[in-house]
């Protein structure tokens, strides 16, 4: 394993990033301990302080522009995504309580315009949550995706309409 | 109270009519690719519903301790990040040791 | 109240009674290991609802603990019936 960095980072950015991780392992221990003893409180902050400074690297990760608005926008994101998660699942159970089980799976493939590794990730867990669609595969330098549908309706949805690529795109700036 | 108590009802048996779900897809479907359609979807569905009515019902009957709801928030948040992914996984694992998928007409496996 | 989550406990514990059917006669190892990994996820909601039912408040813990060793378990099954091996 190397511990080298790549480029060097600006004073400003490095000192950004620790702050967010200290900031969210103090949220972190505050809430799974639920005491507020002086005791309690200063050794956690003394732990989180340690931790942050060697390990900032491993949670934050990366450089990105206007932080603000993309976390705004995935905020407005997520009420959608809740919507089309119980629509998923009323359909799934249709298809399983049917007698005939109307099913006709098949595996299609195609291709995005996102390339940063986080709106990859948010597409493909939108994808596994949302009706009949699970990601096999993602190659990440020409943004392809391989998905097993449950039927050719989900399918359809997916690959003619691309709702779900232009809202995530939206959300991250098309990157 | 009563409000509460019909609410906290209603969503337990939502989610466990989705985890029933889930279970029945598990054992009718004819192929790997396809019982992991039914769970991976169900399960998480199901189990968040189940713990947020838990989490109403706490918010409610025991107001002096407010981090526990928060704590059960992170776990429903926890499962509908991991449970996606565990998914994707295994599916990825199936399909690289050449798992054939099943189409219409084909037998049980 | 407690009624209602007695109830609850019964069926799920009747839900992983069906799964484990898949656990045990699913032809190959996938099958089995998808059926693990739901066994794991229904107990997580299980025992969110028997520190409900029993009064003992530590029971959320267990659970958020046992959540993180069910995914990282079924990460590590993946990763080995992938490559073949887990170290490089």
């Amino acid at each position: 394993m190397a511990f080298g960095r790549g480029e060097e980072m600006k004073l400003g950015e490095r000192a950004f990033k620790i702050l967010l991780t200290f900031g969210i392992m103090a949220v972190f221990w505050i809430l799974l301990s639920g005491i507020f003893d002086a005791f309690h409180l200063i050794s956690g902050l003394i732990c989180c302080a340690i931790v942050s400074v060697i390990s900032y690297d491993l949670l934050v990760k990366g450089e990105s522009e206007e932080k603000l608005l993309k976390s705004l926008r995935l905020l407005l994101y997520i009420p959608w995504e809740l919507w089309q998660i119980v629509l998923a699942n009323i359909d799934v159970a249709y298809r399983v309580l049917h007698p005939k089980m109307p099913i006709d799976p098949l595996i299609i493939e195609f291709e995005t315009t996102l390339r940063k590794e986080f709106s990859l990730v948010t597409l493909a867990n939108s994808i596994t949550l949302t009706p009949g669609t699970i990601t096999i595969l993602v190659e990440p330098e020409k943004g392809k995706f391989w998905v097993h549908a449950i039927a050719k309706k989900p399918a359809a949805a997916l690959l003619v309409d691309q709702t779900m690529q232009r809202k995530v795109a939206n959300v991250f700036m098309e990157t | 109270m009563v409000i509460v108590n019909g609410v906290v009802i209603a969503l337990l048996g939502v989610g466990i009519f989705f985890l029933l779900v889930g279970s029945i897809g598990l054992l009718r479907f004819p192929d790997f690719y396809t019982r992991l359609h039914a769970t991976g979807k169900c399960d998480t569905l199901g189990g968040g519903l189940i713990i947020l009515g838990a989490l109403i019902y706490h918010f409610f009957q025991y107001p002096e301790t407010p981090l526990v709801p928060a704590k059960l928030a992170f776990l429903i948040f926890f499962i509908f990040m991991a449970n996606p992914t565990a998914t994707h996984a295994l599916m990825k694992a199936a399909y690289k040791t050449g798992l054939k998928p099943w189409r219409l007409g084909e037998e049980r496996r | 109240m407690i009624t209602v989550f007695w109830v609850t406990i019964l069926l799920i514990a009747v839900t992983m009674g069906l799964s484990l059917y898949r656990g045990v006669a699913g032809p190959g190892v996938f099958n089995r290991v998808a059926a693990v990994n739901i066994i794991g996820t229904k107990t997580i909601a299980l025992l969110v609802v028997m520190g409900y039912y029993f009064e003992r408040p530590y029971f959320f813990d267990i659970a958020l603990l046992y959540a993180m060793i069910n995914f990282i378990g079924t990460l590590i099954f993946a990763k080995y019936l992938e490559r073949g091996e887990l170290w490089s």
